[in-house]
This record gives structure tokens, sequence and C-alpha cells, in this order.
């Protein structure tokens, strides 16, 4: 046997202070109230830092700053500025990726190996992207001179701390807009140290500012009167709920909510390829992923095939410490998430799916669930239906392109697709009818700046990424 | 499940009668996506093998390098060292294994045997007209038979590229199956030349063609055109003797050869061989390295590993 030793990335590259404040109008300052929480290690259970706790008089200053910020530096300044900004923190951000990656690990969970090599070239590759649109906007395609909204109120969620936050971040900035932001109560630590680099680019005061806290804050954040547009992305329960509190004000709101993405494999699909993107479709990132192929539908004719092969693959995925530069599944996020997974998987063996996982020895400490698949799986098994956003594969099978297409839209989400034939021309037939955001063909989990992303119905509105995602920061 | 086995296994035997079934075997085989195909391959690459396992690697690595000299300016004198080497690649350190075989010409090979007789490394000849196989059968069936009687144990033929891409499967499977025959007990290894068949798919059935036809190994390359042996071709080579294995009970060898020049890159083969075969292949007798300047980078890192410091290039033998 060749046993892998270990191969951890070193900690010692990111120095995490004991506590955090506030980051509001370009300096770290203490909540009004002084209320805290903390931050900890899902793979370790140890505690990372004490985090502020901003109440809603810490939330209204910062609004404030970021208006302020808005009608007297940011708003009147040129677009090529403020690109100027948005290159120099991209560059920044390349220049510290591996402490940003180190922590991104230690405090969300995921390996190493994603937050080095998907999550901080992503980052820096949309900041690059949108600094390049700046003193652009005018051929954005909404017209002459389209003018920012004003002050951007952000709640972004915690399966991708640092990639989601410079989704929201940098369209909003490059547009002109100024902002409050958000992180999840569970990962703060890597946008606390990105408003470190907001200070390090000399990034004027209030530009951003982060505000850390739960579920109140960001209530607090998306009800202030004071802020012109609400981007959210997370949960469709949470979605709702902003959805209600912003209707009937002048706020703009995107939302990018759940999924239940169906990962479709025809007979002719190139099987082993297929079985990668199946694996990278779900396990990528614990399944933490709101696009996360968690369905897979595959053609009955060659399920037996596919499964074996699935699981053989399977038997190969190393779960374990993150910073192990060989992990390929880490920690499940949060007590919280570990047990709604754990409670969707036994209503999966409850109402008579089969639950397979390869042998897997998982860590004592931390919170952990080995992949698994769940094969006879029909259209009315909760695990069919529900997002698990977890680490968990239900498998169904069809028999007819248009079954597949009929089963892949039946639910109330429509986030993304995927599609694995040989055929171009089914390709293109599929896709046309598939209600999904994005539909992804021999591949899955592919993310570029340039690319609009965002769902169909319950999956939320509004597009993140290339020139459609300027449109959700600009007035138009 | 022994009885599918069994059948699948006489349904195989029976592909070779005939071009169509032939064809329609190897057309029928499921498609390689070529992006995913190299991305798997990358993903491979960036394991971390260290320390002890970079030790158990290094070792590993050495006993399945198929020590190459294929030169037109090799001489008895030239290739007696290069087989002097392989018995002793660390003539310093005597805990240093052995390589896997000596590979040279056929004209080469009584030198070589005289040097490795009974020390357990295997002596490999190119035979069938190699590089190009462009030669009457007779002349590369007595090329091989040749080198065998000279005492050869391992022959690394070339398949017949042209036929191949002309769709002639038939003439291909032919010519192996004459080949291994040639090689009595000696062991076949089956060299598609992947730089000229240009698609993964092409890859794919070529090496099931040959392993049809009753390759004990299949190989990239010749080492003489321009693309040799790259970690995506021989992911789908490793897919493809899992995969017949798995029909047919029989397992068939791969070897990647050319271009392979350091250490680096033979422990990226090694997780891939892990990763994909598993560990049944991870031996000298199912996967080997063609390659010569690999050697002695293996040979640096592995003194490396045990002294703590880098040897300079002086230290290790140039054969």
């Amino acid at each position: 046997m060749f046993e892998y030793a270990p191969a951890p990335e070193s900690r010692s590259v990111v120095d995490i202070k004991p506590s955090y404040g506030l980051f509001v109008d370009g300096k770290f300052v203490d909540p009004v109230d002084g209320g805290s929480f903390k931050s900890i290690n899902p793979a370790s259970e140890e505690v990372l830092a004490e985090i502020a706790e901003a109440g809603s008089e810490d939330v209204d200053r910062a609004v404030r700053a970021a208006r302020q910020a808005y009608e007297k530096v940011w708003g009147p300044m040129p677009g090529r500025d403020r690109a100027k900004y948005l290159f120099r923190i991209a560059r920044l951000i390349q220049e510290r990726s591996r402490e940003l990656a180190v922590l991104e690990s230690l405090d969300n969970g995921k390996p190493i190996k994603e937050s080095r090599d998907v999550d901080l070239p992503l980052v820096a590759a949309h900041f690059f992207y949108y600094a390049g649109w700046a003193d652009k906007l005018e051929h954005a395609g909404f017209g002459g001179n389209p003018r920012p909204l004003g002050v951007a109120a952000q709640v972004i969620p915690w399966n991708f701390p640092l990639l989601m936050l410079a989704w929201k971040i940098a369209p909003a900035l490059a547009a002109g807009n100024t902002v409050v932001l958000k992180p999840a109560e569970t990962t703060p630590l890597t946008a606390l140290l990105f408003a470190e680099i907001c200070q390090q680019a000399d990034l004027p005061a209030g530009v951003v500012n982060i505000v850390t806290g739960a579920g109140d804050t960001g209530r607090a954040l998306v009800e202030h009167p004071g802020v012109d547009k609400v981007a959210f992305t997370g949960s469709t329960e949470v979605g709702r709920a902003i959805a209600r509190s912003v209707a009937g004000t002048r706020k703009k709101l995107t939302l990018e909510l759940g999924g239940k993405a169906a990962n479709i494999v025809f007979d002719d699909a190139p099987i082993d390829q297929a079985v990668e993107g199946i694996v990278n479709g779900i396990f990528f990132n614990q399944g933490h992923v709101c696009c996360a192929g968690s369905r897979l539908l595959v053609q009955e004719s060659v399920a037996d095939r596919v499964l074996e092969s699935l699981k053989r693959r399977m038997a190969q995925l190393r779960v374990g410490d993150p910073l192990d530069k060989n992990t390929d599944i880490g920690a499940i996020n949060s007590a919280e998430q570990l047990a709604r997974i754990r409670e969707l998987s036994d209503a999966g063996s409850a109402e008579g799916a089969e639950r397979w996982s390869p042998p897997c020895e998982l860590p004592d400490r931390g919170f952990w669930f080995a992949p698994t698949i769940f094969t006879g799986v029909t259209q009315a098994h909760r695990i069919a239906r529900e997002e698990i956003f977890g680490p968990v594969l239900s498998v169904l099978t069809f028999r007819t392109p248009a079954e597949a297409v009929e089963k892949a839209n039946n639910t109330p989400y429509g986030l993304s697709a995927g599609i694995w034939t040989d055929k171009g021309s089914r390709i293109l037939w599929v896709a046309d009818r598939l209600r999904a955001g994005v539909v992804w063909a021999n591949t899955f989990n592919k993310f570029d700046p340039t690319s609009p992303f965002g769902g169909y119905k319950e999956s939320g509105y509004g597009r993140e990424g290339g020139r459609h995602g300027l449109e959700a920061y600009l007035n138009v | 499940m022994t009885a599918t086995a069994t059948s699948a296994r006489s349904d195989l035997s029976e592909l070779g009668r005939s071009e169509t079934a032939l064809r329609t075997f190897l057309h029928g085989l499921p498609g390689v996506d070529q992006v995913g195909a190299e991305q798997r391959a990358a993903q491979l690459g960036t394991r971390s093998i260290k320390t002890t396992a970079k030790a158990q690697a290094i070792d590993l690595a050495i006993r399945m390098v198929d020590l190459t000299t294929l030169e037109g300016a090799d001489t008895p004198g030239k290739v007696r060292a290069l087989a002097t080497k392989a018995l002793r690649p660390d003539p310093a350190d005597p805990s240093c294994p052995h390589v896997g075989a000596v590979c040279v010409y056929p004209a080469m090979v009584p030198y070589v045997a005289e040097v490795l007789r009974g020390s357990g490394v295997h002596l490999a000849s190119v035979a069938t007209a190699f590089p190009s196989g462009q030669a009457p059968l007779d002349v590369k069936l007595a090329d091989t038979r040749a080198a065998v009687e000279a005492g050869a144990d391992e022959i690394d033929m070339v398949i017949n590229r042209g036929a191949f891409l002309a769709g002639r499967y038939q003439e291909v499977y032919d010519e192996i199956v004459a080949t291994k025959e040639a090689c009595g007990d000696a062991h076949l290894k089956v060299i598609l030349e992947t730089g000229e068949l240009a698609t993964y798919d092409n890859v794919r059935r070529a090496s099931w063609l040959a392993m049809l036809a009753g390759g004990d190994f299949i190989k990239t390359s010749t080492g003489k055109v321009p693309v040799a042996a790259t970690p995506p071709v021989t992911l789908v080579m490793l897919e493809a003797v899992r995969d017949f294995r798995a029909a047919t009970g029989r397992q068939v060898g791969v070897k990647p050869a050319g271009g392979i020049k350091t250490t680096k890159d033979a422990i990226k083969y090694l997780v891939m061989v892990n990763e994909t075969v598993g560990a049944d292949w991870l031996d000298p007798d199912w996967f080997r390295f063609g390659a010569s300047s690999l050697l002695n980078d293996l040979l640096m890192q592995r003194t490396k590993l045990t002294t703590g410091v880098y040897a300079g290039p002086d230290y290790f033998t140039l054969d």
C-alpha cells in the first residue's frame, strides 16, 4: 500500500488576533453594547477568536459611514480611480492568498486544496474582473451614464466566506456604491482580514464596512432605512423573510438562495469523467454549495455501471484535517448544519432509500459527515426535494431525455444543472428545457467572474458575475 | 457473478475473429471527455507526497524503471555500463534497490544479458521495426524472435499506427497476436505511440485492442516522436486496464515512457496508479517507467532524504 504521510499546510502564516471589533468608517471599533460571540474551528471545535456582535446602533453607524463615503468620496470619484483601488485590492489578495486560504480553511473547515486552488484564485479574479469595468460602465449595456444605487447592505453565507464577499463587494464598488457587509456568524474571519486589506490598500474610509453578528444583525442591516440595495446569499427561508421586509420600500433586491440541482448522466456519457463530475458536483466543499449536483439522474441502462464506478471513486476520497494538502473532504461547518444533514439522511433511510458510504474513519473532535449516497430514491423522498447542503447524494434513474428533463425541473428550486453526454445536439436540446440559471455540460461547478450566476424560481433572482452582475448595483 | 465473468471472457475472445466485431466493440467503449480527463490528471498531480511516503515512492519508482538506451550510437561498452548501473544504481548505498529492467535494441541484447544473468533485473528489447513499425510482418516477427533468442525476456513492440488510424483494427490485432506468439515466454509490451494516435478516444480503443490481442503490458510511447507519455494519456490507459480486468479477470501492466525526467513527475504517476487502479498495480510487475535520466534524479532525491543534503550531480554516475 502507498500511504500518504501527513502534509499539513502551516498555520503559522496567519496571525489570528484574540478578538476582533467591527470595521466601520475605516477603523476597527468596539460595538456600542459590547456583545460578542466566538468563532470556532469546525475541525477541532477550538475557539479561534472572539468576535464583536453588532447591534442596531452599530449597524446604524456603519450605514451612516457608508452614506457619507458614498456622497463625499466614492460616488463622485471617477471610475478610473475606483478601478485603481480595486486593482490594488486584487493584487493584495493575491499576495496574501496563502494567509487567506489557511484562515478560510481554519474558520470554515474546507480543505486547503480547495481554498488554495479554487476560492482564493476566484476571489482575486472577481476583483480584477470588476476593477476592469469601473471606468467602462457606459459600455455595459445599461445606457450612457449608469448611476450607482448608493449604500448596499450585503449578507453572505458561510460556505464560501471570502468568495461570496468578493461576489458582493467587487461589483458594488466598481459600480460606485459603498457597502455594509455582514459575514456569516460561523465564518467572519476572512472578511475581517479583508478589512485589513482595505486599510492596506488605502481604500477611503467608509467605502467598505463589515459588521459581524448573527440573524439579528443581518435583520437590522437589511431593514435599515438608509440602505438603497439589499443583496443576500443564503437559505430560501431567510431569503423569503428578507423579500417580505424589503417589499414596498425603494430598496433594490437580489437573492441567491438554495438549490437542488439535477446532474443528468445519459447512457452515452464519458463515464469516467462523468463520475468525476458527480463527485465534484456533490462532494466539493462538503456539499455546502447552493448549486451542488445533489440529485443524480442517471439513465437506467447505465445506472449500475455508473454507480459501481462512483462507489469505487468515493472510496478514494480522503476525509480529514482541512489543513492537510491531501484532504478531499473537510469538516462540516457547524454543529447545527451537521444536525440538519443527519436529520435528512436519517429521513432518507426511514423512507426506504438505500444508504451507502465508503469505509472511512472520521476524527473524534469536530463536525464530520462521511460522503454518502442514497440509491433507490424517488421524487417523493424528502432527500430528493429538500436541500441537504452536505455531502449526501440522492440517485434517481430515468428512461428517456424527456423524463430526465421533467424530473430535473420538478423542484421548487432552479439554480443549476449538469448534463453528461457525448452528443452535442442532446446537450442543446436538454439545456433549452431545463429551468435552471446555470447549466453545465460535461463539467460541473465551474465558476468564472465573466459568467453570470443566479437562479430561477425559489433559487432567487438577479445575477452575480459578468456584465449582468453590474445591473444589480446600477440604477437602471 | 462468476457466470457473468465467464461469459464476458468468452465473448471478448471472439472479438478478434472479425473486423466488424472489433470495430463495434471498440467504438462502443464510453468516450473520453478531453477536458475532464486532463483536469483529473492535473488534480492527481497536486497530491503532496512527503517524508515517509516520499521515501517509499522513490524506492518503488527505482524498482519500476526500465533503464533505457535506444540510440544509433549504442555500443557494447555503452550498454554494459548501463546494465551494471541497473544492478546497483547507487554504488555508495547497498540498500538502494535495483531497477526493473534494462531496455535496448535487439543487437545489444547479448551484451546486456551477460551482465544481468541471474540478477532478477529483466532484459527488455524493442522489436518489430521499432520505432516506426513500418516493415513487413515477417521482418517484424524475425526481429522479435531474434531478440528473444538473444536473451530478452520482455519485448516492447510497436503497433501499426497507420493501420489503426485507417481503421484496419483487424490488421493491428493480428500483428499483436503474431508478435505475442513469436515472443514465446517473453512478456509482450505493446507500444501504442499515443502521440500519433492524437485523441484520448483512440488511446482507449488502442489500449483495449492491445489487451484483447494478448498484450501483457500497454506502453505509451517509443520516445521517438515529439509527444511522449503524458499524465492524462496514462490515466486513460490505467482506466482501460482496470476495466479490462473487471471484464475479463486478466491483469495487464502499464508503462508510460518518454519525457518522465524528475522524481516529482514519477511520484505524480504513482499517485495516479494508486488512486485509479490501486495497490495491485503498485509493483514493478504491473507498472514501469520507460526512462533514462529519471534514475539519477530519483537517486539524488533518495540521497537527499537519507542525508538531508543534496549531493552534486558528480556524485551520481553518468552511463
